[in-house]
């Protein structure tokens, strides 16, 4: 078990470390001058100089990288160009903030979507099967920023049940927050929607199809009880994969909902950033998200082999 | 040579088994799948919309009438116009045309480069394959719209990018693909045959080993295209992608989403829709042939 776990946590360093090389890479080698880029093309050739020493933009690379990682690793994300102070503070603002909108989604749809799959594979074939295979396949395909337009016309604009902002008013109570995050929530919660209830559905499917259930059937347990206590435990195990992995495309989708609902979380701080080419900023936002969803695999990794001791074993082999 | 001959037999052997099977089957097979079929029809309807738009839309898609902002859909104006008095309709039909040119660029840009390189991982191996492996976890990490975002950033955005950058961060994911499929394939008797014939790496992996791993690169083309569609409306949704006047759906989405809550609902919906219909169909069509080919 210590020897899969510490095997695991070792692979995911080195894809963090990979990732930080190709976002510094991308943040502070592609664009070319830093000093030119801040001061403009007017600006004089000494003045850009002197800023790109004051930056530390014209040392070597190995030792550019090597300043700005250990600076990451101490909490130090370095200065934005916008707002000339610390990133730090933005990100981990923002980070909260989107944490909390994230969390809401997953709230929402772990609970729907395994329902919807165990449902599904109840009644293969069925109507209602149909339906939970065409919501999920449109749900997943179809991009956040298209639901949520969809959404925000049914709900806040035709229904009017629900706000259109995302931000509620400052020092509003926890139930009116809520109020404002379910609208952007939506599309998160549709795109995730169709991928874990396919796979809840194709692991009932299958458990139902097995030689234990069938025992359980024939030695005359109710319905409920084969399919609770039999199916479904060993029906779920993939299903956790899956929701941890949809981690990332919660990320992603969060840049693009934020931008949509203009709520201060770290998708949006991305974009902004992208927008004004801060690259401290950017290199920030985008690591963090990195990083997030690594975690979360990690996570799922470590808690599969909690619960399924062929993995664990098969691993430490 | 008499030791060679049974061996470039068994050789041949995965072609044959193909060609049993038939390209015919497989084309008619195709045409039974529903999923194909309506996949097809939605798609071509776009197709004809982005070659021949121009003509057959009821008023120039850049036409802007500032004594008619933001009304509503009429007889004159179906689907309304925006807040430059632009119709919408118009537009909806002329902005099939960038999706469908950068999105299919850049996912074959991206099949392309993803098979050479899955093909050395899975024939030469060893250092590259490692190295690559690590590259690929890591782009795998990220959501891949950010990932085009840092890159568009980075280098400065044009159409020209936008297909490069896309394709760039598919052609990890397909060499993963493919590299699985030739990790299958290059220890069969018939690579070993071209070995023994004295066939060169090269010649090896795009000659012999490629026609036999062409099936999963298909269905990996068909998947990528959707989700090529899917990152560039959303790259020009967030302003990185095809940028305005050019009619173009995620644009116009992004600049009339404000408008929405004083009631404007048509200016946003109809792209949406627009977008919405032809990712599905996309998805439709690789569900189609990914069904087909496995079975």
């Amino acid at each position: 078990m210590a020897a899969y776990v510490s095997k695991r946590i070792g692979l995911a360093l080195v894809s963090l470390l990979v990732l930080s090389a190709i976002v510094f890479f991308a943040g502070q080698v592609l664009p070319g001058d830093a000093g030119r880029a801040i001061l403009g093309p007017l600006a004089a050739k000494s003045a850009v100089q002197h800023l790109d020493h004051q930056l530390g933009v014209d040392r070597p690379l190995v030792v550019q990288y090597w300043h700005w990682i250990s600076g990451v690793l101490r909490g130090d994300f370095g200065r934005s160009y916008q707002y000339r102070s610390a990133v730090a503070p933005f990100v981990a603002a923002a980070a909260l903030s989107s944490l909390k909108l994230a969390a809401l989604a997953f709230v929402i749809v772990v609970p729907l979507s395994i329902l919807g799959g165990v449902v599904a594979a109840l009644n293969v074939g069925r109507p209602v099967d149909r339906i939970v295979s065409v919501l999920g396949f449109s749900g997943s395909t179809v991009p956040e920023f298209v639901s949520g337009i969809v959404v925000i016309e049914v709900f806040g604009l035709w229904l009017k049940v629900l706000p259109v902002t995302a931000a509620s008013p400052p020092g509003a109570s926890f139930v009116t927050q809520l109020d404002h995050l379910v609208l952007p929530a939506l599309p998160l919660v549709l795109v995730l929607f169709g991928y874990i209830a396919r796979m809840a559905r194709a692991g009932t499917v299958e458990a139902l199809e097995s030689d234990y259930v069938r025992t359980a059937t024939l030695k005359g347990l109710r319905r409920s009880a084969v399919v609770g206590r039999h199916a479904l435990r060993n029906a779920l195990l993939p299903t956790i994969t899956v929701i941890a992995t949809q981690t990332g495309y919660l990320v992603g989708g969060l840049v693009v909902v934020e931008t949509l609902f203009n709520y201060q979380g770290i998708g949006l701080l991305t974009v902004r950033a992208a927008t004004a080419r801060d690259f401290p900023m950017l290199e920030a936002g985008v690591l963090v998200i990195g990083a997030s969803y690594m975690v979360a695999t990690l996570a799922a990794d470590v808690l599969i082999s909690l619960l399924n001791p062929r993995v664990r074993l098969a691993g430490a082999a | 040579m008499s030791v060679v001959a049974p061996a470039a037999g068994a050789a041949l052997a995965p072609r044959e088994r193909e060609a049993a099977g038939g390209r015919g089957g497989l084309a008619r097979r195709l045409v039974r799948s529903a999923s194909f079929d309506v996949g097809c029809a939605i798609l071509g309807f776009w197709v004809v919309c982005a070659v021949f738009g121009a003509s057959f839309a009821p008023h120039p898609a850049l036409a802007q009438s500032l004594l008619a902002t933001n009304s509503p859909p009429s007889a004159t104006h179906l689907f309304g116009t925006d807040q430059l008095g632009r119709d919408v309709l118009s537009r909806v039909i002329v902005g099939a045309r960038s999706i469908l040119v950068v999105a299919p660029l850049a996912t074959v840009l991206g099949t392309a480069a993803g098979t050479a390189l899955g093909l050395a991982m899975g024939y030469v191996g060893g250092v590259l394959d490692v190295v690559v492996s690590r590259v690929v976890e890591a782009v795998l990490a990220l959501p891949m719209v950010i990932v085009a975002l840092l890159f568009i950033v980075a280098t400065g955005h044009s159409t020209a990018t936008l297909v490069v950058v896309i394709g760039f961060v598919f052609a990890p994911l397909v060499a993963r693909t493919v590299r699985a499929a030739v990790l299958g394939e290059r220890e069969l008797d018939y690579v070993a045959a071209a070995r023994l014939r004295g066939e060169g790496a090269a010649r090896i992996m795009f000659a012999e080993i490629l026609p036999n791993v062409a099936s999963p690169i298909l269905v990996e083309l068909t998947v990528r295209l959707g989700y090529a569609i899917f990152a560039v409306a959303t790259l020009s949704f967030l302003g990185f992608g095809i940028q305005p006047p050019t009619p173009d759906w995620g644009a116009d989405i992004a600049a009339n989403y404000s408008v929405i809550p004083a009631g404007y609902w048509w200016e946003t919906l109809f792209p949406a829709l627009a977008i919405a219909s032809l990712v599905v169909a996309v998805n439709l069509v690789s569900d189609g042939v990914e069904g087909v080919i496995s079975s």
